[in-house]
């Protein structure tokens, strides 16, 4: 009874189009954003948030972009930790070279900069599908952290080889360097969260993210309805890599501070993100969210329980961290492989019908 | 001859050399491909934790030992025995069979008739798994493994060329070895697949599951054999490698330097595999060999992969792939 | 050749049937050694219903790939509306205002009925990918015009009750239905039906022939379909093209192939006189 549609009917096509179309969604909805915005700034600590809040949120921004491409266009990535390498650095040379000019220009610039670039290596896209489609994107991943290391350009000469991210203010705030407080990390992260997250979701409910699905769903037939699958994969390419570059982009400079690419970009990325995707569910924002919380949260749980709660060495928490995450994709792939997001819509779809459900 | 000809003819030889293990790992993933078409990104970790196993069983070592340890506090490490190669091989290829029957009970059986990008993410998970599982298992530090496998600098090779060329080639007798090891590899699994009852229904059911289902071919059966060839060959390539530079993490990434193998050579042929292999191996020897120096070196991360994905935008099923023809 | 093939009549049942639509000159597809479609020539007028029947093989989805530019002939010349039509890829030619049904349904699996329809409408929408991240406005507004085109041609199939439903839980007719008012929801011009009533039951048969027919009198769309079913060829079309072995055996009104010898010979069999 908690939990209501009935009298909530939509009486216009916006209205029915709407992104939360049941009122009850609606008004958590506003009330999560509330708190986000106006609770935990003041509550917040810098545990809280390098552990879980930062990195959750940048991560959401990350899935969000492999979700649009392989959740809603069908098109598997392997090269997102190269991509968030682009962001990082694009950002990074912008800082230094424009300081003048505001951090949150250059996070979005960022964001183009490896939107072109994941554009490039979309290209391909037209002519290999699936998984050789999947390999290939590995290409990026090698090539993009072997130049970032080997081109002494990309980090201005220095002696170490890595990047670090100069003081930057917004309004008289600082959010980059050692000296941010833990709230404007926080703060900065949740506007791009919020921003993309929104960009997205008008996407993917308007022809564009229907000329993605159709390309996902059925190629050919996609084509022969009218759909130029050069230009929606591509625009998938490009979206996704614009998020992604805002993602590298705030995970250098906001979050790390200073990173050397290997570390920081390394395949692993890719597949962390991908297994966000996959988890939380494809095909869906909020599943983008849900997956990033559960991969963000499930090592600080296993370390505080394991290595904090039993006194277990670090390692043992590290392996038993690859099988679960292993294990429960698999899980995932074959019992729900729409991932939280489902798991949630059948949860809503039970509630809806409690106490009576026939 | 010129000192810089003779040079890059040992590069050449050194790549074919590493150009056949990475075939050696390519034919594993061939083998599954082929079977059940399932692209098995966990060949590598495969390979790890075969090798994994082996020295532990060679080692006496206790599985799960730090596990245990950690939970009931003891300290045990070892059971206090060694086991003879041959044997610790016999048992490795044992627990590869058991592995095969689980992965498809508790996994595949349930992705039956799941889209190939489906099943290939199931195994990147599977990767994940087995790395944790064999860390667990045997302990994440660096192991030697020693076999027996010769080792060291091949002296015949370089007296002979040194006499012929003044330059004596360096060529690890570990490599020679390697080559003949997959040489026969080769020849045993191009026999069993033609010529014995099980090779012929292997190949049926890569044609046409359906088909071979109705003239009465189990198809878990033979995905639990294919499996089970996949994961010998994971240990064989595992041994190699291990003897070379230990058994460790890093024996896993093997698997990423087979993927450009098959975009090269075609995910369906057991010659493409070989000859992909080589050409990656002699390729991206050569290429560090020749442009590495001008642009900073460390090519071989990535070479293969531009040199496929390059290959694939003009011939998408690969050398020796069968062409994809789309129908409505 | 038969009456009307050059246009411009009205049919007994009060139809206006226009000049030549689209018009196939000497069509030779080849796959390699196998000839699919040896040197077809016919046309389809302005607002009539034209089958293509032959038996299993004879080259008739060939045919029609080669209309939606699926396949590209090596010989041959398509025209359609007046003008020789270069090779244009499949997109290209769905924005000519050509649709289409699959023989084997080609629906979008994992969307709702309701957003495959909107699919068919991807011809129309113009909005650039800026705007639709704005959404509010030009992109919203858009959205509105089509979606009640859609809810149009929802009704008109009588699937209105399925509209928020998964295609993928949908049962085989039904899937028909939603794929040809995908197809409708292009307001194409011309439509190519490929078998669209292949493993119906009579009742779904009969459902689909009355959509195919108003389809044709209310909107005038052209309609070209393949067909095995041959009392329903012969009902539905105004002028039918037997095809065999890649070759064009007949051409006329279904009456006039009916009593063609060669095609009794080819295809029907032996006459039951």
């Amino acid at each position: 009874m908690l939990y209501r549609e009935a009298g909530d009917y939509s009486t216009s096509y916006p209205e029915d189009s709407q992104t939360f179309p049941i009122k009850f969604d609606r008004y958590r909805y506003y009330v999560i954003l509330a708190v986000a915005f106006l609770v935990i700034p003041f509550f917040i600590n810098d545990y809280w948030a390098n552990a879980v809040l930062v990195p959750f949120l940048i991560y959401s921004i990350a899935a969000i972009g492999l979700n649009i491409l392989t959740g809603y266009c069908g098109q598997v990535s392997l090269g997102t930790g190269g991509f968030m390498a682009v962001g990082a650095y694009a950002c990074y040379k912008l800082m230094t070279s424009f300081p003048e000019i505001s951090i949150m220009i250059h996070i979005l610039l960022a964001g183009g900069v490896t939107a072109a670039v994941v554009t490039l290596f979309g290209l391909p896209s037209l002519r290999i599908k699936g998984f050789y489609l999947a390999v290939s994107t590995l290409a990026a991943q090698f090539f993009l952290v072997w130049m970032f290391n080997k081109v002494p350009w990309f980090y201005n000469y220095s002696m170490t080889g890595m990047i670090g991210s100069p003081e930057r203010t917004v309004l008289g705030i600082v959010v980059t360097g050692p000296a941010t407080d833990a709230w404007a990390k926080y703060m900065i992260c949740l506007i791009f969260v919020t921003l993309c997250a929104v960009l997205a979701r008008n996407m993917t409910r308007g022809s564009v993210g229907r000329k993605w699905m159709a390309i996902r769903d059925m190629d050919i037939a996609a084509e022969i309805i009218g759909v130029n699958p050069l230009m929606a994969k591509l625009s998938a390419f490009a979206v996704s890599g614009f998020f992604i570059g805002i993602a590298g982009a705030l995970f250098f400079s906001v979050y790390l501070g200073a990173i050397e690419v290997t570390e920081a970009f390394g395949i692993e990325k890719s597949f962390l993100v991908l297994f966000m995707v996959i988890i939380g569910g494809l095909g869906s924002i909020f599943g983008s969210f849900a997956g990033a919380a559960f991969m963000v949260l499930l090592p600080v749980l296993l370390k505080n329980l394991l290595v904090g709660g039993l006194d277990w060495p670090t390692d043992l928490a590290q392996h038993l961290y690859f099988i679960i995450a292993g294990g429960l994709i698999i899980i995932f792939l074959i019992l729900e492989p729409h991932g939280l997001a489902q798991l949630w819509r059948v949860a809503k779809e039970k509630l809806r019908l409690w106490p009576f459900p026939h | 001859m010129p000192d810089q000809v003779l040079f890059a003819a040992e590069v050449m030889l050194n790549g074919l050399m590493a150009g056949v293990l990475y075939s050696l790992v390519a034919l594993g993933f061939v083998l599954i491909f082929k079977a059940s078409g399932i692209f098995n990104y966990a060949q590598g970790v495969m390979a790890l934790f075969a090798a994994l196993t082996l020295v532990g069983i060679m080692d006496g070592q206790v599985p799960f030992s730090h596990l245990i340890n950690a939970i009931f506090g003891t300290n045990i490490h070892h059971f206090g025995w060694h086991t003879p190669a041959l044997l610790a091989i016999i048992l490795t290829i044992m627990v590869m069979v058991l592995f095969a029957w689980l992965v498809q009970r508790f996994i595949f059986r349930h992705l039956v008739n799941q889209e190939p990008i489906i099943l290939f993410m199931a195994t990147i998970g599977l990767a994940y798994f087995l790395e944790g599982v064999g860390d667990l298992m045997w302990g994440s530090d660096i192991k030697k493994l020693d076999v027996g496998i010769p080792k060291g600098m091949n002296e015949t090779i370089e007296s002979i060329t040194h006499g012929a060329f003044g330059y004596g080639f360096f060529i690890d007798n570990l490599d020679i070895f390697a080559t003949f090891v997959a040489v026969i590899l080769v020849a045993i699994l191009v026999c069993f697949s033609q010529y014995t009852k099980q090779g012929r229904a292997l190949r049926a059911v890569a044609d046409d599951h359906q088909a071979a289902l109705s003239v009465g071919i189990s198809l878990s059966y033979i995905w639990i054999l294919v499996w089970s060839i996949a994961g010998f060959v994971a240990l064989v390539a595992g041994t190699i490698w291990g003897a070379k530079s230990g058994v460790q993490f890093s024996l896993s990434l093997i698997a990423l330097k087979a993927l450009p193998v098959l975009m090269l050579g075609g995910f369906t042929s057991i010659p493409g595999a070989i000859i992909g292999g080589l050409i990656i191996g002699v390729g991206e020897k050569l290429f560090e060999f020749l442009v590495g120096p001008w642009i900073g070196g460390a090519t071989e991360n990535w070479f293969a992969y531009v040199l496929a994905l390059l290959f694939l935008v003009f011939r998408p099923q690969g050398l020796f792939g069968e062409k994809i023809i789309e129908r409505v | 050749m038969s009456n009307g093939s050059e246009g411009n009549f009205v049919t007994t049942d009060g139809r206006n049937i226009g000049g030549v639509m689209m018009e196939m000159k000497n069509i030779t597809l080849r796959f390699g050694g196998v000839v699919a479609l040896e040197n077809i020539s016919f046309n389809i007028l302005e607002g009539e219903v034209r089958a293509i029947i032959g038996p299993n093989g004879a080259g008739k989805s060939s045919m029609l790939n080669v209309i939606s530019g699926f396949y590209i002939p090596q010989e041959g010349e398509v025209i359609f509306q007046g003008s020789p039509r270069p090779s244009l890829k499949p997109f290209e030619v769905a924005h000519q205002g050509i649709a289409r049904t699959f023989q084997n349904i080609a629906l979008f699996e994992g969307m709702s009925v309701l957003d495959n329809v909107m699919t068919g409408r991807l011809t129309k929408m113009k909005t650039g990918i800026f705007s639709q991240m704005i959404w509010a406005g030009k992109a919203e507004r858009e959205e509105i015009e089509n979606r009640e085109a859609v809810e149009k041609i929802i009704d008109f199939l009588e699937i209105q009750a399925i509209r928020k439903t998964p295609v993928s839980r949908l049962p085989y007719g039904l899937k028909k239905r939603v794929e040809l008012a995908r197809a409708l929801a292009a307001e194409p011009n011309l439509l190519l039906l490929d078998e669209p009533m292949a493993g119906m039951n009579v009742e779904e048969k009969q459902d689909m022939s009355r959509f195919i027919l108003d389809v044709n009198s209310e909107f005038g769309t052209t309609i070209a379909l393949i067909e095995h079913d041959m009392g329903v060829v012969m009902d539905l079309s105004d002028r039918v093209v037997v095809m065999d072995y890649g070759r064009k055996i007949g051409d006329g009104t279904p009456d006039e192939v009916r009593n063609n010898q060669e095609v009794i010979d080819a295809y029907l069999g032996v006459s039951h006189d």
